[in-house]
């Protein structure tokens, strides 16, 4: 009746909802949980386990005997973290260009651009390969670091963002002042874009910690590999899996992308509702 | 690349800066700032690429000689009908788990969006899926969708359904492989929706409230016209990410493939695209055909991100 009781029974009933979400995305990782504290026998055992099991440390000591597990995390740590600086740079750069700036050939690059994004990886996988070999670089983490440096996808993304978010009388004003195009991207564009460019940056970061294809090519000196590749080699011959150990192994993974994805959500939380949109 | 950043050769005299700027000189700086992407795209794609398109002109086992075969793997590709087949199923695929993706993403973002309390707390735990590495997702998710052990089958039988073979049916198969995607990808795509969200000024919701707007009118007059941009990159990223999907087949039908890792299970129902240009290639060691296998998928994607592109540009200009 009155609109204040309206509201909070509308209130409850948006998280409801939201909650259901909430235990629907969560889930599989309490699967992945429980699938982590059984042994493999006891996963593939009828009714399902709903409740976590015992055997967590088990399947800790049979990763770390398997796997150099905290070795490949570092190469893994050491490539993401360079890719993303880079990325982040050269991509926002080249959004803001493209957003806010008028030259000849603006709309062909772009077009460019966007099909360059449509090329399937695989279609240059191999043709890669062979380049990657004649540098000398087959083995080392430059191989996975330097042609990742800058992509279509983070172009395309911080365009489209920086397109509504940096207005143009900002520009014009800090051009009046002198300043030049370095500074207007320094000092006006990024600041207004941190939660367009924390998003970018943890993606980058994820797709970097998750990529499998080119590092199982690229990465031929198996005590060398990164930490998905290495997982990997966990999910060996079929039947002899031991997928409690697996799901263990996929589950630590997970940690610094957690720890990067909690600091990342709050640079993206604290600064996007505040903005420079006015 | 780093180089392509510097300043110009050393200074003359005169300042350039004093000097009325014209073409090259007026436009340089931006063409700097472009061009890391364009000089690695050049090393490690164009060259490649082309070299791929040059393969697919050849018959090639990978180590011995080409062999000239002009058109003969592309007239090949119209006739096939596993490529055929493998297309079929990426699309439906595709559809399965985007439109669904799309429309959840959309409506968590509103929701998100009002809601006050715990907003972070939803937006972390909506975004997790997307973290995980789709090896450990296809991992779990075959456990779900597992026949005789599966929760999904043990779920059907407690509200007194019959089991259905997930992995072993062709719908069974495109089904799980789209709850997969939709689950990874549905908070993604609803966090950028938000970001989207907030990029709207308030002085507009504001207006339609003073005009007295409900809120069926406010989101389609005011809402989706500003979210145009956004639901546009929703849509490509998700046409050409989608058409491309590989791993998550690839390791969630693994156990279940009777004669290749890349088959995509019982009938090639799950098989994509992509698995078949990786069957084409590293099974059959064809990789004259690989090639231009690949450049089928190419044309299939830029087909259909035009046509999305287009849809939602043109809804836009009314």
């Amino acid at each position: 009746m009155s609109s204040i009781k309206g509201s909070r029974r509308r209130g409850i009933a948006l998280h409801a909802v939201l909650v259901v979400g909430l235990l629907l995305s969560a889930f599989p990782f309490y699967w992945a949980v429980i699938m982590s504290t059984h042994t493999s026998s006891e996963i593939f055992s009828y009714p399902p386990k709903l409740l976590p099991g015992s055997h967590f440390g088990e399947n800790v000591r049979n990763l770390l005997d398997s796997i150099d597990f905290f070795g490949s995390m570092w190469n893994s740590l050491l490539v993401a973290t360079s890719v993303t600086v880079l990325v982040l740079f050269f991509d926002s750069l080249a959004a803001f260009v493209f957003a806010k700036f008028h030259f000849p050939g603006r709309r062909l690059l772009f077009a460019l651009l966007m099909v360059i994004f449509m090329v399937p990886a695989q279609l240059a996988a191999i043709p890669q390969f062979v380049i990657m070999a004649k540098l000398g670089w087959i083995g080392s983490m430059t191989s996975l670091i330097v042609p990742a440096a800058a992509n279509a996808f983070g172009i395309f993304w911080m365009r489209q963002y920086m397109q509504g978010a940096i207005h143009d009388e900002l520009l014009d004003a800090s051009r009046i002042d002198g300043a030049n195009f370095m500074r207007q991207y320094w000092h006006v564009a990024l600041p207004v874009v941190r939660p367009g460019l924390a998003f970018l940056g943890i993606f980058t970061f994820m797709g970097q910690w998750n990529d499998y294809a080119w590092p199982l090519i690229a990465l031929t000196n198996p005590d060398n590999v990164t930490l998905q590749v290495a997982l990997s080699q966990l999910n060996g011959t079929h039947g002899t899996t031991d997928y409690g150990m697996v799901m263990t192994g996929a589950l630590l993974a997970l940690v610094p992308l957690l720890i990067v994805f909690a600091i990342g959500a709050r640079q993206i939380i604290g600064d996007l509702a505040k903005g420079a949109i006015k | 690349m780093a180089t392509a950043l510097d300043k110009p050769p050393a200074r003359v005299a005169d300042d350039p800066r004093n000097r009325p700027r014209t073409g090259w000189r007026k436009y340089w700086h931006l063409y700097a700032a472009i061009s890391p992407f364009y000089l690695l795209f050049l090393g490690f794609g164009l060259i490649p690429v082309g070299f791929s398109l040059y393969v697919s002109f050849h018959r090639w086992d990978g180590l011995g000689s080409m062999e000239w075969a002009g058109l003969a793997q592309y007239r090949y590709l119209l006739t096939d009908t596993d490529f055929w087949h493998s297309i079929g199923n990426t699309v439906i695929i595709w559809a399965l788990a985007t439109f669904p993706m799309v429309f959840l993403a959309m409506v968590t973002a509103v929701m998100l969006n009002s809601a006050v309390r715990f907003k972070n707390v939803y937006r972390f735990a909506y975004f997790l899926p997307n973290v995980t590495s789709v090896v450990a997702v296809a991992i779990i998710f075959g456990s779900v969708f597992s026949t005789n052990f599966g929760l999904m089958n043990a779920l059907l039988q407690a509200v007194g359904l019959d089991q259905v073979a997930w992995l072993n049916t062709p719908w069974g198969i495109k089904v799980a492989i789209a709850t997969l995607m939709t689950w990874q990808w549905t908070g993604y795509n609803a966090i950028i929706f938000l970001a989207g969200l907030q990029t709207i000024p308030s002085e507009l919701y504001e207006a339609a409230k003073v005009d007295g707007a409900n809120p069926f009118q406010t989101f389609f007059r005011i809402t989706l016209p500003m979210m145009r941009p956004v639901l546009l990159f929703v849509l490509v990223v998700s046409t050409v990410t989608g058409l491309q999907s590989f791993s998550e087949p690839q390791v969630l039908l693994q156990s279940t493939a009777n004669d290749s890792t890349y088959a995509g299970g019982p009938g090639h129902s799950g098989q994509t695209m992509v698995l078949y240009f990786f069957q084409q290639t590293f099974d059959n060691n064809d990789f004259g055909y690989g090639a231009a296998v690949a450049w089928g998928i190419f044309l299939v994607v830029i087909l259909f991100s035009i046509v999305n592109w287009r849809l939602v540009q043109r809804r836009g200009e009314d």
